[in-house]
């Protein structure tokens, strides 16, 4: 016989049961989110300064579709309205406004450029409106406390400069260190990434700071200065013109640092080259996705995934240009988050899962390089490997490590 | 260079259907005010928020217009005065807490200081000699707020943030609204302003500096002096604008104040009619829409045309300029001409320079 408590605690429990069946979400879906499609806004540099990066939107309007052909997502098609915003923070204003108000888009994602988005955080988060896996480097969208609905994506600038820090510590503890950076925020992420990693011996460590403006014709004084101060190991925070002046120089004078590269001037091809290929040997620098253009990646599957994709959705493509694998990348960031968020598609829950990627692998990262998120995480790629340059391309080296 | 000049001084008396011009001119005038005032109660406030930047952007294109339409002086540079109104105001709402409305009038000022100092030298420059300074301006403008020394101010690559502000009073108007009044409210006293001063004997004096500077010197006009003036109540006009814009964006950086901007300013006098008061207004309305349009129509010919939306801009500016050479206020006055005929005095006279 049953008793009377278990008797209503069974009912109580299947009726419970039986509401969540007719009533399957109690937070209404987002706006946009229909039985047969997700919209979804975006702002992209079409045209304008960054246009190069339009290369990412095009991939990810393509990744969609590729999943629309599939069936799309419980049945719902993807629709991703992404507008060209210039590389002009107002416009983009505009554009997130439209997006949001007048096509009553769910969520933004990756929407590209620092300040573009640093002008439409407010706004999105003030709308309680997702603002997913923006594409830029920068630190602070890593901030969950004060911008609860806006995540970044790639590994920011302070991560690379703790995984330098990282490897200093273990390889070279009494290392006297020399950095040049780019005097903005950019290149103060990095001075603020290594410091912090290095942590309480930073003050000991870092024995000459250098910074240079972008209308500085040369590096040269500022190379010759970090020699001067005896500085055996270098952290070279600069955009590619400058890199390779430094690079260049070092050798030149003779300067033969432990010298760290920032990932911003990875390129062989704009850096090392001018530089002089000889001059850059023993470089180390650290990146988490695969290089397309790297022959060694041929066999590989995650390659061979991301080339099929390619050749079906974007034949006229450029493959040796990395913003495609990044676009593909992200866009199955975003196809896993609305798997995850399964019939559910409020913006809360969107958010949610967002914020609770559990080691999610990409085709084209690296290795052991995973996703992962949390409600105090909003940095999805936090690994690297280091690499280091053998006179003729990067070669990977150590474990993966986490910044 | 043929440009249409009002003179707005006189009435006209040519009759369409019983009325005269005059008149016409007025209940036009009138249903744009009626227009300007509902436009937000019905509009989203998406669209309310665009025609706020309509209004600020017709400020600032009255203050090119009166530089360059009236005066004859080409500018490629008031994006820079732009920026420089927005800063200030972002810059004094941040650093000292100063409200925002009160920072409007400063940043106006400012602009007429740095306007007028920049115009006495540079006007030595004539025609496109001036054009290639103002460009220099345009350029260097950007490269300077990302200055280190001024980066604790100017937020460097960053820009700076700022709450955007609601209604004041317990008014019962959204935030969106209550910018879009704000503009208003600071738009057409400064038209107004702009109409009476073309009227006026600085105005007369700035056209015919335009139509035969030699003869207006010879008139016993002061031409370096109105001609630096007329600078810097432009540079005036375009910092307001450029203060207003800042407040209804609610973030400057220096990426928002490109090469671009400048050359869309220009654009919209050409487009919207040189030397004319209304002209601002149809070539903010250009400026404004017409991007989004090329936007959208580039969008109907696929993903692959994502590039093409400043060639479908140029197809369309062409096809404007093709149809429309006098801008949008030559062809209304064309079309008014056309329809009154040959009968009455022409008061409208087209000069060529």
């Amino acid at each position: 016989m049953i008793s009377r408590r278990r008797f209503l605690a069974t009912t109580t429990a299947s009726t419970a049961l039986l509401a969540a069946r007719v009533f399957p979400a109690f937070a209404a879906n987002a706006p946009g989110v229909t039985d047969k499609e997700i919209k979804i806004g975006q702002t992209m540099p079409y045209s304008g300064p960054a246009s190069s990066y339009g290369a990412i939107g095009k991939a990810e309007l393509a990744y969609f579709k590729k999943i629309n052909d599939e069936g799309g997502i419980s049945g719902r098609m993807l629709n991703l309205l992404s507008l060209d915003d210039g590389y002009s923070p107002p416009k983009t204003v505009e554009q997130i406004r439209r997006l949001v108000e007048q096509d009553q888009v769910a969520f933004i994602f990756q929407s590209l450029g620092t300040p573009s988005n640093s002008a439409i955080q407010k706004y999105l988060n003030d709308h309680k409106v997702p603002q997913l896996f923006v594409a830029t480097g920068a630190t602070k969208w890593n901030d969950p406390k004060n911008f609860p609905w806006t995540i970044g994506w790639q590994p920011n600038y302070q991560t690379e400069g703790h995984i330098y820090a990282k490897y200093l510590l273990t390889n070279k503890p009494d290392a006297k260190v020399g950095i040049l950076y780019q005097n903005d925020d950019y290149g103060k992420d990095y001075v603020k990434g290594l410091k912090d990693g290095l942590g309480d011996k930073a003050a000991g460590m870092v024995v000459k700071e250098e910074s240079y403006e972008t209308s500085d014709p040369t590096v040269d004084s500022q190379i010759v200065s970090l020699q001067a101060s005896g500085a055996d190991t270098f952290l070279n925070a600069t955009t590619p013109k400058f890199a390779a002046q430094a690079i260049r120089k070092a050798f030149d004078i003779g300067w033969k640092p432990l010298h760290f590269l920032n990932n911003v001037s990875i390129s062989v091809g704009t850096v090392l080259k001018p530089a002089g290929l000889e001059k850059s040997v023993g470089v180390i620098t650290a990146d988490y996705r695969k290089d397309s253009s790297d022959p060694r990646w041929d066999n590989d599957a995650g390659k061979k995934q991301w080339l099929a994709f390619m050749q079906k959705y974007m034949p006229d493509a450029d493959l040796g240009d990395n913003d495609y694998p990044y676009g593909m990348m992200a866009a199955m960031t975003m196809v896993q988050v609305l798997k995850q968020a399964g019939n559910d598609l409020s913006r809360e829950n969107i958010m949610k899962e967002a914020a609770n990627l559990k080691d999610l692998e990409l085709p084209m990262l690296l290795p052991g390089i995973k996703l992962n998120t949390s409600p105090d995480n909003f940095a999805p790629i936090k690994q690297m490997q280091l690499q280091r340059f053998n006179g003729k391309s990067w070669e990977l080296f150590g474990d993966v490590l986490s910044g | 260079m043929t440009v249409l000049s009002e003179t707005p001084a006189m009435a006209d008396t040519r009759q369409v259907a019983g009325l005269s011009l005059s008149t016409w001119h007025r209940i036009g005038l009138v249903a744009a005010l009626a227009f300007a005032l509902v436009v937000p109660f019905w509009a989203s406030s998406y669209h309310t928020f665009q025609f706020t930047l309509v209004t600020v952007y017709a400020i600032a294109l009255m203050g090119l217009n009166l530089l360059t339409g009236y005066n004859g002086q080409i500018s490629l540079g008031h994006g820079a005065f732009y920026a420089i109104g927005a800063y200030v105001t972002a810059v004094l709402v941040h650093k000292t807490g100063v409200p925002y409305w009160a920072t409007v009038p400063v940043a106006g000022f400012v602009c007429l200081g740095v306007g007028f100092l920049f115009g006495f030298p540079a006007l030595r420059l004539e025609g496109l000699y001036l054009a290639l300074a103002t460009f220099a301006l345009a350029l260097v403008t950007p490269q300077i707020l990302k200055f280190k020394t001024f980066a604790s101010w100017t937020g460097g690559v960053q820009g700076i943030l700022m709450d955007k502000p609601d209604a004041p009073w317990g008014l019962p108007l959204d935030s969106d609204q209550w910018l879009y009044f704000l503009c208003l409210a600071v738009a057409l006293p400064l038209f107004w302003a702009a109409r009476n001063m073309v009227a006026s004997r600085t105005g007369r004096a700035m056209v015919s500096i335009r139509d035969h500077p030699i003869a207006a010197a010879t008139m016993g006009v002061d031409t370096a002096l109105v001609k630096s003036l007329t600078f810097g109540v432009s540079a005036f006009y375009t910092g307001i604008a450029g203060s207003l814009g800042g407040i209804v964006v609610g973030f400057v950086a220096p990426d928002s104040f490109s090469i671009l901007l400048s050359l869309s300013f220009l654009v919209g006098i050409v487009v919207g009619g040189l030397a004319s008061i209304w002209g601002a207004l149809f070539g903010a309305l250009f400026v404004v829409f017409v991007p989004n349009y090329a936007d959208q129509i580039s969008d109907l010919l696929g993903e692959r045309a994502k590039a093409l939306p400043w060639a479908i801009y140029g197809l369309l500016l062409i096809a404007v300029m093709y149809l429309m050479p006098t801008g949008v206020v030559g062809m209304l006055r064309t079309v008014a001409a056309r329809v009154v005929g040959v009968r009455g005095p022409r008061t409208l006279v087209a000069k060529t320079e």
